[in-house]
């Protein structure tokens, strides 16, 4: 595989609401194969709806969104799936941690005999092996997300879809739990768009960060953070780390200034 | 509520107290038992009259769970039919609410001349009281669905079956067993009014039938005691709706689980 083919294309799609609302502007993005991707921005920048459409959750309003040359609604031509990871957990809380990550090979029709060893490995790539029989609220914030994280990975998706997955845990868990992932994007060569508000877990994990701004919901900025994998907790810390975040957080303040002034005039 | 042992024994300590100064006031001032009998006199007559009250009470308790079975099958088609489409909701909410708010004093006597099996007009009449809980409980349980799950199955494109039995009907299990609870009452008040309604006409045969004949004859000792077998039942269903729903949701849901915690 060409490891510079484009995975994801975002061809000039907007996002209107029935009622008016525009959510998106026209956006034009493309993700390579095997990049991480960060959409940056404040709530209201679009960032979410923009994964959503890519996800094939929201229509676009105008444009087309291709994943590896096929429209996501046939993106099993392609040989490729997709995974996608909510801002909450979103785990049934009847079923064991075991069947939550069984989940989409269930819906999928996959042999119990089959999908059983699948999900034990899934479960050990987030470290939760020990806890296949216990049920989500047995588990910590951090931990359910894990579980997420498994059954995200269980269906072995290719390119990885990320709402602001870490929004609602503590900087300590969300830390690791990003040291994590990037050891997952390697490991397994994935592609990653990523969405959050935080300047410094942009920075930490991406190959570029789309930073995006409100009102409407557009791009402002693409910027490329050159910085070698795997990259350890000390890179949090590092002059070069604040620089990258004085770079992200400038960009930030002069798009929402300028929205401000547009409101204004 | 701390230990279970208390959430037993308090409500018993009240009903000694309430027992005992009933029993004393009777005998103090020297009450008639064609007024108001006392305790013993109530427990007497239930010993004594056994054979007919437990006979009442096993057919009471007949009309009420073949009703509240009724309410049940009836109530989940209802709302399975009402989730489907907002349109068959719309449609039909309305009537669902005529039936509730509609007296079944007031229906049961067409019911009872309509249908000419006794037991069945009791039955129907029943489950016209005990039904709405049911439709309405089960019909927000399976609108209560949390809508990120929904959006995931959306996206693993699951059909309509396994939406509907992997996430709309376990969502809805906590809903539905607060429909059971307030409905398995409502049967057995619904087969208690039919009863007295169909008065003679009925099967003759129920607790209700026994209270009235009872208060013709002026045993009002009687009376207490059919009462009392019908409290015990309503209060008897009550629990086995709660035991069944700690049993299904136990280990997963906030209004169980909060049980143990507390």
């Amino acid at each position: 595989m060409d490891e510079t083919a484009a995975a994801v294309e975002i061809l000039s799609a907007e996002k209107v609401y029935p009622n008016g609302t525009r959510a998106l502007a026209s956006v034009d993005l493309s993700v390579r194969q095997g990049e991480f991707v960060t959409l940056l921005g404040p709530s209201g920048c679009g960032k979410s709806t923009l994964l959503r459409m890519v996800a094939g959750l929201l229509p676009p309003s105008e444009g087309r969104i291709l994943l590896w040359r096929k429209p996501v609604s046939h993106i099993e031509l392609s040989g490729h799936r997709l995974g996608f990871v909510f801002q909450e957990a979103t785990l049934m809380p009847w079923a064991s941690v075991l069947r939550n990550v069984r989940l989409p090979l269930d819906l999928a029709g996959v042999p119990r005999a089959q999908s059983e060893p699948r999900v034990r490995a899934a479960l050990a790539m987030v470290g939760l092996e020990g806890f296949a029989g216990s049920l989500p609220r047995e588990l910590s914030g951090g931990m359910q997300m894990r579980v997420s994280i498994a059954r995200s990975l269980v269906t072995e998706p290719t390119l990885l879809l990320m709402d602001e997955p870490f929004g609602a845990l503590d900087e300590i868990t969300r830390n690791r739990l990003d040291s994590d992932l990037l050891q997952l994007w390697q490991a397994r060569g994935l592609t990653v768009i990523f969405v959050t508000h935080s300047i410094f877990e942009a920075v930490y994990l991406s190959n570029r960060v789309v930073v995006m701004a409100a009102r409407p919901g557009r791009i402002v900025q693409d910027l490329s953070i050159n910085e070698p994998y795997p990259r350890d907790p000390d890179f949090r810390v590092s002059q070069r780390f604040a620089l990258h975040a004085k770079t992200l957080q400038d960009c930030l303040l002069s798009a929402s200034t300028a929205g401000e002034e547009g409101a204004l005039a | 509520m701390r230990a279970p042992v208390q959430r037993v024994a308090y409500p018993i300590l009240v009903a000694i107290v309430l027992l005992a100064l009933w029993q004393g006031l009777v005998t103090a001032f020297k009450v008639p038992h064609y007024l108001v009998p006392s305790p013993a006199r109530v427990a007497s007559t239930l010993v004594e009259d056994a054979a007919l009250l437990f006979g009442a009470l096993f057919n009471t308790l007949q009309i009420t769970l073949l009703s509240f079975l009724a309410a049940v099958g009836v109530g989940i088609l209802v709302a399975a039919a009402f989730v489907q489409s907002r349109i068959i909701e719309t449609a039909l909410f309305p009537y669902a609410v005529l039936l509730q708010v509609t007296p079944i004093v007031a229906i049961a006597p067409l019911v009872i001349i309509w249908v000419k099996d006794p037991t069945a007009s009791l039955v129907i009449c029943a489950t016209l009281v005990a039904l709405f809980p049911i439709i309405s409980n089960t019909t927000l349980g399976l609108r209560s669905v949390n809508p990120g799950l929904l959006a995931y199955f959306r996206l693993q494109r699951a059909t309509r079956m396994q939406t509907l039995f992997r996430l709309r009907v376990p969502s809805a299990l906590p809903y539905f067993f607060g429909g059971l609870r307030i409905s398995s009452g409502l049967a057995l008040i619904g087969a208690v009014v039919a009863e007295f309604v169909a008065g003679t006409g009925g099967t003759g045969t129920g607790l209700a039938y026994q209270i009235l004949q009872a208060g013709y004859q002026l045993n009002i000792p009687r009376m207490f005691a059919s009462l009392l077998l019908i409290t015990l039942a309503g209060v008897a269903l009550f629990s086995l709706m709660s035991l069944l729903s700690r049993w299904a949701l136990g280990s997963w849901h906030e209004s169980e689980t909060a049980h143990d915690e507390a």
